[in-house]
């Protein structure tokens, strides 16, 4: 028997069960495991179901004999087999899309496999039948992969992580719960061990490999944990502010696109036409403040008066007359 | 999927089941449908034969008709009425399966935004056994994804067809809307964003353009033009390559500032001991510099050239005597 065969073989063995099968029966009954010497055996044995289950067979074990305390094992066909699934044509056709998106190779081969899999239950997917611009996600941290696998596994990992703003580089113990994009950037979410709280780290910012430390499955994941929802605090504030803006005829093309109003031919801060005025939404003050000076002398805030009064103070302290603190995007 | 018999397993746990369904089934047929090579999908069988109920007497043995398989190239698999259904998702799969469509649904509409509604109840339903947790993994899409999607398959289809493009760019260093005819080479995804490398007949030059910065884009009738004598780029590692007429600029950040050392390619970084940083960095272009500066008021200077100080200052003075 090869080792295809005997991994099959016993899969069917333990699926056809009604019952808990012995580890005894379960060697008697294999001709490679009753070929084998004891210890051959015990390691063959255990090194077979740690496969069948990394494959998600599940292998279920459970005491059969009070006295002798003998494993017995059995895989339960409910659990095993994929629910039947009715999908419509263009629900199947956006599945054959789905497997268009990763662009990385582990995700995109989980996704076609769950794809070979859906077909098997009957899914009949025609790739033809929907022409949708389908967006691509691409990852380029090495790191992903372990902290996806971690978070799966529900195993703790240490790693280096440099804080944004920080020279200083310090070791983390993280429980991982998943890992997050938001704008093309990727976050590790969990519960920091050390200081016992949620946290995100940004996976560009970590300096070191990722190390698992101790056993699968040891800690929970929070009930209720939504990873959408941590996501969208990535998101920055939402533009629910209004700010007036006076810009010089045929400039600041980048936040006239954003702009909700526009005015030609005002007056400008200097006295003379040939400026617009711009009604522009905003989230904070401090990014309403820095994309005006980023446009230097062809912008001027009219309003609000705090955000006026930031770009005087921060414009003031670049060129070393007295100002407050000027903060830059975190 | 290749390699290994955990894998080899794998994929007989899909094949079994889809073979039973539809009861015969080409071998190339079923090899699409699986995503397997079709040679790998006949060795994959050839286990099969020896593989069955426990005793594994004839009779016991799934059976696989091989005149069929070897005459016809036609499957037909019986006895193996316990492998009826493929094995369930893993949570890897059902996590990057359903992310995936989820990622469809934000830059969708209409009648597929209802169809990757109702597959992702349906699928997430079959995940749900208390096991098997999807959500280790999400996504959010920039802003304006929709348009990006759709721009980005136009550009792919200028890419497969060989047609040159006009493009309406914006380039913010200078602020301004740039109209040129390129010749669309390559899409890339690197830090972040994704870019056309293309031919530009402006510059006389490969160029890369940020999608996002692009305002319009017009596939011509007109074929875009080879360019065989210009060497593939490894755009990975060539993305931010300074040209060499550059400057080799450096800055002084302050702690708020560092974050620019993450967003820029340096070249080199020295810490200044107070949570500062020094970064050295090319230039191509002074006004960009600029306009970094002016945003990142007052958290970081120009160190040198000193030229680079000097128009700085006085772009500062300029946008501050606004406000007197």
């Amino acid at each position: 028997m090869t080792k295809s065969e005997r991994l099959l073989n016993l899969l069917i063995l333990l699926l056809v069960q009604r019952h808990y099968i012995s580890k005894q029966r379960i060697r008697e009954t294999v001709p490679p495991y009753a070929e084998a010497t004891n210890e051959a055996f015990e390691r063959m044995f255990e090194r077979d179901k740690d496969e069948l289950r990394a494959l998600g067979v599940p292998v279920e074990v459970a005491s059969i004999d009070a006295f002798f305390d003998e494993p017995g094992y059995r895989i339960r066909p409910d659990d095993f087999a994929l629910p039947g699934i009715d999908l419509t044509a263009d629900e199947a056709a956006v599945i054959g899309l789905a497997t268009r998106v990763w662009q990385h190779a582990g995700l995109a081969a989980h996704t076609s496999d769950a794809l070979a899999k859906l077909t098997a239950a009957g899914v009949d997917v025609d790739r033809t039948r929907l022409d949708l611009a389908s967006p691509v996600v691409t990852v380029q941290d090495p790191q992903f992969d372990a902290f996806w696998e971690a978070s799966l596994d529900r195993v703790r990992v240490k790693f280096d992580y440099q804080r944004s703003g920080s020279a200083e580089v310090t070791t983390r113990t993280l429980e991982p719960w998943g890992v997050v994009s938001y704008s093309g950037r990727w976050y590790v979410v969990g519960r920091d061990a050390d200081r016992d709280e949620e946290r995100m780290f940004r996976l560009s910012r970590v300096r070191s490999a990722v190390k698992r430390v101790g056993k699968g499955g040891a800690y929970e994941i929070p009930p209720g944990t939504d990873l959408r929802e941590i996501t969208r605090r990535l998101a920055p504030a939402p533009n629910t502010h209004h700010g007036s803006v006076l810009v010089r005829s045929g400039t600041c093309l980048g936040m006239r696109r954003h702009a909700t109003g526009e005015e030609s031919g005002v007056t400008g801060p200097d006295g003379t036409t040939g400026w617009d005025r711009l009604t522009v939404a905003y989230g904070t003050v401090s990014s309403f403040a820095e994309e005006v000076m980023s446009y230097g002398a062809d912008a001027c805030v009219e309003a609000p008066d705090e955000v006026r009064d930031l770009v005087v103070r921060r414009l003031a302290g670049a060129l070393g007359e007295p100002t407050g603190s000027g903060k830059g995007p975190a | 999927m290749s390699g290994g018999a955990k894998e080899q397993v794998g994929r007989l746990l899909a094949l079994v089941p889809l073979i039973q369904r539809r009861g015969a089934m080409a071998v190339d047929e079923a090899a699409a449908a699986l995503g397997v090579a079709p040679d790998q999908l006949v060795k994959d069988l050839r286990v099969l034969i020896y593989c069955g109920w426990p005793g594994w007497l004839p009779g016991d043995l799934i059976e696989v008709d091989l005149d069929a398989l070897d005459g016809e190239g036609v499957i037909r698999i019986t006895n193996a009425d316990y492998l009826r259904a493929p094995l369930r998702l893993s949570p890897a799969e059902a996590s990057a399966m359903i992310v995936a469509l989820r990622t469809l649904r934000e830059s969708a509409d209409g009648a597929t935004l209802a169809s990757l509604d109702s597959v992702l109840a349906k699928l997430e339903g079959a995940a749900e056994d208390g096991r098997v947790a999807t959500g280790r993994v999400d996504v959010h899409l920039p802003r304006g994804q929709r348009e990006a999607a759709a721009l980005r398959a136009r550009l792919g289809q200028a890419i497969t067809e060989g047609r040159q493009v006009r493009l309406t760019y914006y380039v913010p260093s200078r602020d301004e809307e740039t109209v040129r005819t390129v010749d669309p080479l390559e899409l890339v995804d690197a830090q972040g964003s994704a870019y056309l490398q293309a031919w530009c007949h402006v510059a006389d030059n490969r160029r890369l353009f940020r999608m996002d910065r692009v305002r319009a884009a017009e596939v011509l009738d007109a074929p875009a033009q080879a360019h065989p004598e210009v060497p593939p780029l490894d755009l990975r590692d060539t993305l931010f390559q300074p040209a060499a007429d550059n400057a080799l600029v450096t800055l002084l950040l302050r702690p708020e500032a560092r974050w620019v050392a993450e967003y820029y390619p340096v070249e080199a970084t020295r810490e200044t001991g107070d949570g500062g940083l020094e970064v050295d960095l090319y230039v191509a272009d002074p006004r960009w510099l600029t306009r970094l500066l002016l945003r990142l008021s007052p958290s970081a200077a120009v160190v040198r050239p000193q030229e680079l100080t000097e128009s700085f200052t006085a772009a500062a003075r300029d946008a501050l005597r606004l406000y007197s």
